[in-house]
């Protein structure tokens, strides 16, 4: 039984992480009809960004913080050099190119920072456990969950409160009007990608100390995300919060409880049943 | 464009094809007269790539339909070869429910089922996977594929993640294939086979519904066809042909791993028919060979050659949409066929 309890903890960690991957992608996806392939890619960024910034500065929330901009900063390079001139073509170009982005930057981390998994350690002050009902749980995997539920509300907050909440919203659902309607869209476009890709950055600085952080770690996370973006429905954000614990909990609890064949493809065949039953996703947010 | 300009193309494509295939042909004796097997398992492995490319044009160049998930056809066909040649190596049947199924390695027995297997993938998968379109489509593919990689992954008797050897390379009548000759010459007949068959799928009425279907929906509707059976009919053709290409790649490897349908290998297949020219003939063939060539030349220049191989692919989508077939088209002002 407690077992069970922890998996779903962990799978709600996971969840949680997702969410901020599928979050940003979702927005990238719904506003900018772009599919962007390399939003793995900036994950990874995150995590080697964080790596290398808290051996330069030996501070972890520095290290966080700087991890964080210089991925924002990546992604408006690629929204700016690649994405720009592809927002009017076809979604198989966009594939190729985020694809070709992909393997130059995977191959670049490989250059600068080799093959080998690199550690990056969680601060002093998240170590140890705490006692959940009687089972001791890492305080950092908790801190990982708060950090992304505050990051939901902050999202529910900017896009249900705020005038660019609106923007955004109105973007997803109809992109000709709000250019109609005489929107900055560039400024818009620009800065969904650069939030989009801090998240990821954020996403994989939060994930580095539970794994190894090596080239193509994005990959993995890539497909999981595009997942949960497909479940969620493509442009809502709280399709893509609903779908990313349904794909944490599920893939997680999946992977102990199953059998070992089954509980790799478990979500894959839950997102195949909920494609057919739904073949926009659950929360469709421009029908 | 009139009837003496398109028999003048058609003239010119078929030379310049009979031209390719003959060169082919000789590589084998080039290959021996200067000492260098390796082209032979290079342009083997080439050719078996542009069976491939070839296959997912039907569906991504004439169809429309990004399929981004096509490694999944190639990848199983080839573990159905190295499944039936490890079941014959032991003796032991594989048992499924009530079947008892022995190993083979007679390529005429275990190819058309390799072939079946994959079709029969093609036609469950594809009958959900079409029911939708644009982006869900291209993820519920991936998607599709991603759960037969992991099944592989964790099929631990057939290897697991370290994937499956081929110990006795399996026989096609007379030849065997386990010689790099022989596999060689196979490869290049069954090359001219699968380009002869879409040739004709292409120019057929299928053909003309298929294309007609990636343009505009609503009109083909509204003559009174539905798309779907037509888009099934071919994501089931194309499945397996890609199959087939399994099964050749298979031979060819003498391994099989779970490496052969990742989603990496799926999207390289989409460059490969990008990059030769989507909805042409040979362009898939001329995109399958420039990209293996790229990534060998690449590969002997620097261990890193995807940091070429990146922005070249970018470069070539933004700058080159028609593909390598592009330039042999308006370089001859013939017909799009």
């Amino acid at each position: 039984m407690s077992l069970i309890f922890e998996q779903l903890l962990n799978g709600l960690q996971f969840g949680m992480m997702l969410f901020l991957m599928a979050s940003g992608l979702t927005l990238v996806v719904g506003i900018m009809n772009f599919i962007n392939l390399a939003h793995g890619t900036l994950y990874m960024a995150g995590a080697f960004f964080a790596v290398t910034f808290q051996l330069l500065t030996g501070s972890y929330l520095a290290a966080v913080g700087l991890a964080v901009a210089s991925t924002a900063l990546l992604g408006l390079l690629i929204e700016f050099l690649i994405a720009q001139p592809l927002y009017k073509r076809d979604h198989l170009d966009q594939v190729l190119c985020t694809f070709g982005i992909i393997l130059f930057l995977n191959e670049l981390a490989r250059v600068i920072w080799g093959s080998a998994p690199l550690r990056m350690d969680a601060p002093v002050w998240l170590d140890g456990s705490v006692d959940l009902a009687g089972i001791a749980y890492p305080v950092y995997r908790l801190a990982i969950i708060a950090v992304s539920a505050a990051v939901a509300l902050a999202l529910y907050v900017v896009i249900t409160k705020t005038r660019l909440g609106m923007l955004i919203r109105a973007g997803a659902s109809d992109r000709t009007m709000i250019v109609g309607l005489g929107v900055n869209i560039q400024l818009l476009y620009g800065l969904v990608f650069a939030v989009g890709a801090a998240l990821a950055a954020l996403a994989g600085l939060l994930a580095a100390p539970l794994l190894a952080v090596q080239v193509g770690m994005g990959d993995h996370v890539l497909i999981l995300t595009l997942v949960v973006v497909v479940i969620g429905g493509v442009g809502s954000v709280q399709g893509a919060l609903l779908a990313a614990l349904l794909v944490g909990v599920i893939d997680t609890v999946g992977r102990v409880t199953l059998p070992t064949g089954f509980g790799n493809i478990v979500i894959y065949v839950l997102m195949a049943m909920i494609l057919f039953w739904r073949p926009r996703g659950l929360f469709p947010s421009n029908a | 464009m009139d009837r003496p300009e398109a028999l003048s193309a058609y003239k010119s494509d078929l030379i310049a094809g009979t031209v390719f295939v003959l060169l082919l042909a000789a590589v084998p004796f080039i290959a021996s007269a200067i000492g260098d097997p390796f082209y032979v398992r290079i342009f083997t492995r080439m050719m078996v790539f542009a069976i491939m490319a070839m296959s997912l044009n039907l569906i991504l160049g004439y169809g429309g339909m990004v399929c981004f998930g096509h490694a999944m056809f190639v990848g199983s066909a080839s573990y159905v070869v190295a499944i039936a040649g490890q079941h014959a190596a032991s003796g032991m049947p594989l048992v499924l429910g009530p079947l008892s199924i022995p190993g083979s390695t007679d390529a005429l027995v275990v190819w058309p089922i390799a072939v079946a297997v994959s079709a029969l993938l093609a036609l469950i998968f594809g009958s959900i996977a079409l029911r939708t379109s644009g982006l869900y489509f291209i993820m519920i593919t991936l998607a599709f594929a991603q759960m037969i990689y992991f099944v592989a992954v964790s099929a631990q008797t057939y290897g697991g993640a370290d994937g499956l050897p081929i110990e006795t390379a399996p026989t096609l009548g007379a030849l065997n294939t386990g010689n790099r000759k022989e596999l060689y010459y196979i490869v290049l007949v069954c090359l001219v086979g699968v380009y002869v068959l879409i040739r004709q799928i292409v120019g057929s009425r299928f053909g003309l519904v298929l294309r007609s279907s990636s343009q505009n929906e609503p009109r083909l509707e509204a003559v009174g066809l539905a798309p779907y059976r037509y888009r099934l009919v071919a994501f089931v053709i194309s499945g397996a042909i890609a199959g087939l290409a399994g099964a050749l790649l298979a031979s060819s490897q003498a391994y099989v791993s779970p490496a052969d349908m990742s989603w990496v290998r799926s999207g390289e297949l989409i460059v490969m028919v990008v990059l030769g020219g989507m909805a042409t003939l040979y362009g898939p063939v001329l995109g399958a060979f420039f990209y293996l060539f790229a990534e060998y030349a690449l590969g002997n220049v620097t261990e890193h050659w995807q940091l070429l191989m990146g922005p070249l692919i970018i470069l070539i989508v933004l700058y080159g949409k028609k593909g390598l077939a592009g330039f042999w088209l308006s370089s001859r002002k013939g017909g799009s066929l």
